[in-house]
């Protein structure tokens, strides 16, 4: 029989002349090994070809079947190293305590791949089974009712594209008295982006009937500590959303499934996850991470109670630390830009400490409450460089330095930093964090 | 005040918003198929386990400081240390006027604003490897333990539902609020 694969070609210009069998270094022996899957299909009549004989410069997963469909895909094993890093603060009593990191300096775009949004848990991810999860909704209302996910799934939906970000991201910088030095995902990756669906809240709190008196909710996780946090009315009727899906997939696991809270721009602790109960209240209940976490501590003592909207923020992503400059010529200064308070209008680049500055370019569509993302062609001339990003929103804020950011709050100073991230890259191509 | 022929104008209303793209480009909707089933009293009580400061809804029951030592060294104390001193979670005791030092401490005695908030808390989320299976009498009485251990009541001062929203803590004074900005 004839073969079916022979290609009848002429000689290859893009081959070295003179030299057709070293532009790869797989030798004939090699071939015929990562061949051996074929050979079924061998046995059947086709044979496995012999390119290199017929001076062909092909890689092996040109000459061999791949593999089939699968139900679920994954990314490349040669991507097995992107993962989010994770840390727990008491290991032994409450493993599941603790938090992942989006690793920011892996990725582009702005949208988060499911697998990679950050976490944050108090106390583990449950295992919910959606036919037996129902959503309370009651107190101050006129007729206190409950949803099952069924019902829920039977609403009319929205989508929005917004960011989640925990109060606790960029705290390694403020907390820390040298710059840690790690990547820019385990500094600032308690942030990712995702397409969220689900039912506005405003709805379902519609049907219930708001009695007046009402002013704050408490929403209630069906997590193993029941995470609770209060919100004022005005946001829940405003943007608040009853997500089901994120990028177009059921919520996973470790972002709330099957029905989370979604509040774009505010505090990420605040969008309770495996949502279970919205009771509507006077005044706020005043939970356990209300009071003793997300407060920001001022000098004199106080403590500012509560801080929702996040800051405007931006970090460069590349060059960033664990990245070493290839050389010196023409980079791309990439990053990220987000603000609690609506849209990104403004990236400026520094690539002297602040001393000056430049407009980057924000890639399309830039939209309020989401990650945007900046980039600005760079010719680095191998002389030490610090690069900072700093960005402005709509609504005019304008992006502190850390210095300026630090001022206003005391020690620790552990939540809600927004402040400027300095990179420095030295002559030999390293890059260290810094604090200017 | 809410009325179903106010939702039915908003329903019309609605007709015309959607129409409008919102700012993430997806209208949104503003009316349902009212697919939630009333909840009964009984469900609500059995679901609502949150407390704020006022003590609305704190169950029935009581315990003493003296009783909580028992919950605590039982319970507690593995993760949190002997008489709250933290390691290897943490610390529930000291800081009491610390805040507005150069080392402050927060703690539930020195930072906490309201009682109710540690009672809710423990209830709710402790011990983390079975929460939600002290009894209320328990979490009362480890509660006023851990009030005592502050300094904040006597050893045989009872907490019930009456006299838990009526604990004054240190700094109940010292958070400045923002939500109304």
């Amino acid at each position: 029989m004839e073969r079916k694969n022979r290609i009848a070609r002429e000689p290859d210009s893009r081959v070295p002349a003179g030299d057709p069998g070293k532009s790869r270094k797989i030798d004939r022996r090699t071939f015929l090994a990562r061949s051996a899957g074929v050979a079924g299909a061998a046995a059947a009549g086709w044979s496995a070809p012999d390119a290199m004989a017929q001076g062909l410069d092909v890689p092996p997963w040109m000459q061999t079947m791949g593999v089939p469909m699968r139900g679920y895909g994954q990314p490349s094993k040669f991507e097995a190293k992107v993962l989010r890093p994770t840390a727990t603060g008491y290991p032994t009593v409450t493993p599941g305590a603790g938090a992942s990191r989006t690793p920011l300096q892996d990725l582009e775009g702005t949208i988060t791949p499911n697998g990679l949004h950050f976490e944050r848990h108090h106390n583990g991810v449950p295992d919910i089974d959606p036919a037996q999860h129902q959503l309370l909704i009651h107190g101050l209302v006129k007729q206190p009712l409950i949803f099952t996910m069924a019902a829920l799934g039977r609403y009319p939906m929205t989508s929005r594209v917004c960011f989640v970000e925990c109060s606790g991201n960029s705290g390694p910088n403020t907390v820390n008295p040298k710059p840690p030095q790690v990547t820019a995902g385990a500094i600032h990756g308690l942030v990712s982006c995702s397409e969220w669906t689900g039912v506005p809240l405003a709805l379902l709190l519609n049907e219930a009937g708001v009695e007046p008196g009402a002013d704050w909710i408490l929403a209630e996780g069906a997590d193993a500590v029941a995470m609770s946090r209060s919100v004022p009315l005005t946001k829940a009727l405003d943007d608040a959303l009853i997500a089901l899906y994120q990028n177009g997939e059921k919520l996973r696991p470790e972002q709330g499934y099957p029905v989370r809270l979604l509040l774009p721009g505010w505090e990420g602790n605040m969008s309770v996850k495996w949502l279970r109960r919205i009771k509507l209240t006077n005044g706020p209940t005043h939970t356990k991470d209300e009071t003793s976490k997300y407060t920001d501590p001022v000098p004199g003592g106080k403590a500012l109670q509560f801080t929702f909207e996040l800051g405007v923020k931006s970090v460069i992503t590349r060059p960033s630390f664990g990245m070493k400059m290839p050389g010196a010529g023409l980079h791309e200064i990439t990053g990220l830009a987000w603000s609690g308070a609506g849209r990104i209008v403004k990236v400026d680049v520094s690539v002297d400490g602040g001393a000056t500055w430049k407009e980057a370019a924000l890639q399309g569509p830039v939209l309020p409450k989401s990650l945007t993302r900046f980039r600005l062609p760079w010719e680095w001339n191998g002389s030490r460089a610090l690069i900072q990003s700093r960005a402005v929103d709509e609504k005019g804020n304008v992006q502190p330095t850390r210095g300026a950011w630090l001022a206003n709050y005391a020690p620790p100073a552990r939540y809600h930093n927004h402040s400027i991230q300095s990179w420095e890259i030295a002559a030999d191509g390293s890059i260290a964090n810094v604090y200017l | 005040m809410f009325t179903y022929r106010s939702m039915v104008a908003g329903a019309a209303a609605a007709v015309l918003a959607a129409c409008v793209t919102t700012d993430s480009g997806s209208p949104a909707p503003t009316t349902g198929p009212r697919l939630g089933r009333a909840a009964t009293p009984q469900e609500v009580a059995a679901w609502d386990i949150s407390i704020p400061p006022s003590g609305a809804g704190l169950p029935a029951g009581s315990g003493t400081a003296k009783q909580g030592e028992d919950v605590y060294v039982a319970q507690c104390q593995a993760c949190h240390g002997t008489k709250g001193a933290g390691k290897p979670a943490d610390p529930l005791v000291g800081g009491v006027g610390s805040l507005a030092t150069a080392n402050p401490v927060r703690t539930v005695g020195s930072f906490w604003p309201y009682a109710t908030t540690l009672f809710d808390y423990t209830r709710r989320a402790m011990p983390p490897t079975k929460p939600l299976s002290l009894s209320n009498d328990e979490v009362y009485a480890v509660t006023a333990y851990l009030l005592y251990l502050n300094g904040i009541i006597g050893e045989t001062a009872e907490m019930n539902a009456k006299t838990l929203p009526q604990v004054k803590m240190p700094n109940r004074d010292g958070f400045i609020d923002m939500s109304r900005k």
